[in-house]
């Protein structure tokens, strides 16, 4: 009870974001006269919102999953949040509740993200078992569920596979902005311990850092980006975005702190130019997303060899210690 | 205060106690400490102790125990037996991380992050301001690090572009900007070329001359025996604890390394 007037207080504070949200972009709309942004559709509202949300929280994070070699612990999680995602809607036709699919993915996601990181420090790697265990573990649970009441849960459940502009509801962008909220504001004040713990994880213990516990934030912050980015992105997609654009990022930048502005300019880019093709073009926008992605992160990894190419002086002066 | 070693398996120690200076702080002390990750320990009753500004190295073959010593020492690792303490405290409780600055074999890593000489000095000064902000004075030691270990031209470089030893400097510059009273060097020389291998020692030997306690773990016998003021032989137990003089002619060597290595070292001569 207490919970749910949390719920709902937390829900009433981002309602004015939203509000304001929509008038900024039928602003837009007399401006630009834009067919997207047509207040007719006010789900492109939110599902604008909802992707422009997910181009800062998933580079933000899988920068630090990237350089941990852990790019693979999204895909993982978006498989549990999709168990999540089905137990919400068992619980929902069997019990008659009305609860949020996203919030059970959160919770179950968030569990699995504890799993995957107590697995990994009783056996003192992240291998690629565990996570393979968690992540069929997960799918397996979430169409287990779903087969043992098809008639009801079968309807729907494509839209968290592969992700869906058109049923971002209300409640779920302020679900979304909440996420936003509680990830942009834990890395920000907890950015020193996240680098050092994710650039030497054994310098970063010495330096009296609680590398376990940073760890576990990490993951459990990943579960919540994926959770999510899922409404657009869906299942099969998600991790892509905490991949892609860091990859990209990497590519052309000269320092970690430009490379996360930079990861997150290439995620914003993939994902309005991704909304906007696919709405346009009438396909998937979290295939249409990647896509963009990935095509991105191409020109970024030429980008790159053209600058490599263009400072051979600076490779040979490299190569030449200094002897003070 | 004297300066001794317990163990009861060294060789030449007993003669090798080291007159140390009166005001002199112990930085590491291990008594007794067993450890092992199954049921065979990795090392036994090992009994150390460093005083401030020593400089120390611990040798041993491959699978000796060395690394796991170092993680011990550290608190990173819990003894079995025996305790272990770093600056007067229990090491797996110790929290003032500024004052131990640590510097892994890295060379030859191909990690791909894109971190700057700077960000990594940078990260020295994180025990100092926790979740804050660095402010213009702490961007000022970090300068000054760089600057000691003359990094300043590649101090906007990132830190995959130099060399082995360019990148042992800049992580020596992280423990400088942490203001480190004692510095913990893991093989910090593997893979790094024979020049970039001088310059560094010439380094740790400034450093040392400027009162760092410094604890190198190193497989270079020459190297140690030329630069280290005391040298720690371990093979499990500890083979040798006295001045690096010393180790070449002791039967230690021998013993933890075979015959071949006095030749490898000069020693006997």
């Amino acid at each position: 009870m207490t919970l749910a007037f949390a719920a709902g207080g937390v829900y009433e504070a981002f309602v004015p974001i939203l509000e304001v949200w929509y008038w900024l972009l039928a602003l837009l709309y007399q401006l630009t006269g834009l067919d997207l942004i047509n207040p007719e559709y006010t789900f492109m509202y939110r599902a604008i919102l909802v992707g422009l949300c997910v181009g800062v929280i998933a580079p933000l994070i899988g920068t630090f999953l990237v350089h941990r070699q852990l790019a693979l612990i999204g895909d993982a999680l978006a498989h549990t949040a999709f168990a999540g995602v089905a137990v919400g809607l068992f619980l929902n036709a069997v019990l008659e509740l009305s609860v949020s699919p996203y919030l059970t993915a959160v919770v179950v996601a968030v569990i699995a993200a504890l799993l995957i990181e107590l697995i990994s420090e009783a056996t003192d790697a992240y291998n690629d078992v565990s996570m393979a265990i968690v992540l069929s573990t997960g799918f397996a649970l979430g169409t287990v569920l779903i087969s043992l009441n098809a008639g009801g849960l079968a309807v729907g459940i494509n839209q968290y596979l592969f992700g869906n502009l058109s049923t971002v509801s209300a409640e779920n962008a302020v679900i979304m902005l909440g996420l936003f909220s509680v990830i942009v504001a834990t890395v920000a004040l907890t950015r020193n311990q996240l680098l050092y713990v994710t650039f030497d994880e054994t310098a970063a213990a010495v330096a009296g850092i609680p590398v376990a516990w940073y760890n576990r934030i990490m993951v459990m912050l990943t579960a919540l980006v994926v959770v999510g980015a899922m409404q657009i992105m869906g299942v099969i997609l998600v991790a892509a975005m905490l991949v892609v654009p860091v990859a990209g990022a990497t590519q052309v930048s000269r320092s970690f702190s430009e490379s996360l502005l930079v990861s997150i300019v290439l995620a914003e880019l993939a994902v309005l130019l991704g909304i906007g093709i696919s709405y346009y073009a009438g396909a998937t926008a979290g295939g249409v997303i990647v896509l963009v992605a990935v095509g991105i992160y191409v020109l970024s990894v030429l980008a790159g060899k053209v600058r490599q190419t263009g400072a051979p002086d600076e490779a040979r002066e490299l190569d030449s210690i200094s002897q003070d | 205060m004297k300066m001794t070693t317990r163990s009861s398996h060294r060789d030449g120690a007993d003669e090798a106690t080291i007159e140390s200076n009166e005001s002199r702080l112990s930085v590491v002390e291990l008594a007794d400490v067993s450890f092992g990750y199954t049921s065979t320990p990795v090392v036994e009753d090992i009994s150390v102790s460093i005083d401030a500004g020593e400089y120390v190295a611990v040798v041993g073959p491959n699978g000796s125990g060395k690394s796991t010593l170092m993680q011990l020492l550290l608190g990173l690792l819990e003894p079995d037996s025996g305790t272990a303490e770093l600056f007067g405290v229990d090491a797996t409780a110790f929290d003032d991380g500024a004052r131990v600055g640590y510097v892994a074999q890295r060379a030859g890593t191909s990690r791909e992050m894109p971190i700057t000489v700077r960000e990594v000095v940078k990260m020295g000064r994180f025990p100092h301001v926790g979740f804050g902000r660095l402010s213009a004075a702490d961007w000022r030691i970090v300068d000054r690090a760089i600057d000691t270990v003359g990094m300043s031209a590649f101090a906007d470089r990132r830190i995959t572009q130099l060399s082995g030893g360019q990148r042992q400097r800049a992580f020596i510059a992280r423990a400088l900007a942490g203001e480190a009273d004692l510095l913990v060097l893991d093989e910090p020389t593997v893979g790094v070329d024979t020049e970039s291998v001088d310059a560094f020692y010439g380094l740790l030997e400034s450093l040392h001359d400027n009162g760092i306690t410094v604890l190198l773990i190193e497989h270079d016998l020459q190297a140690v025996i030329e630069h280290a003021d005391r040298v720690i032989c371990l093979n499990r137990e500890i083979y040798f604890d006295g001045p690096s003089a010393e180790f070449t002619d002791s039967a230690a060597l021998a013993r933890a390394f075979g015959t071949g290595a006095q030749t490898l070292t000069g020693g006997n001569r």
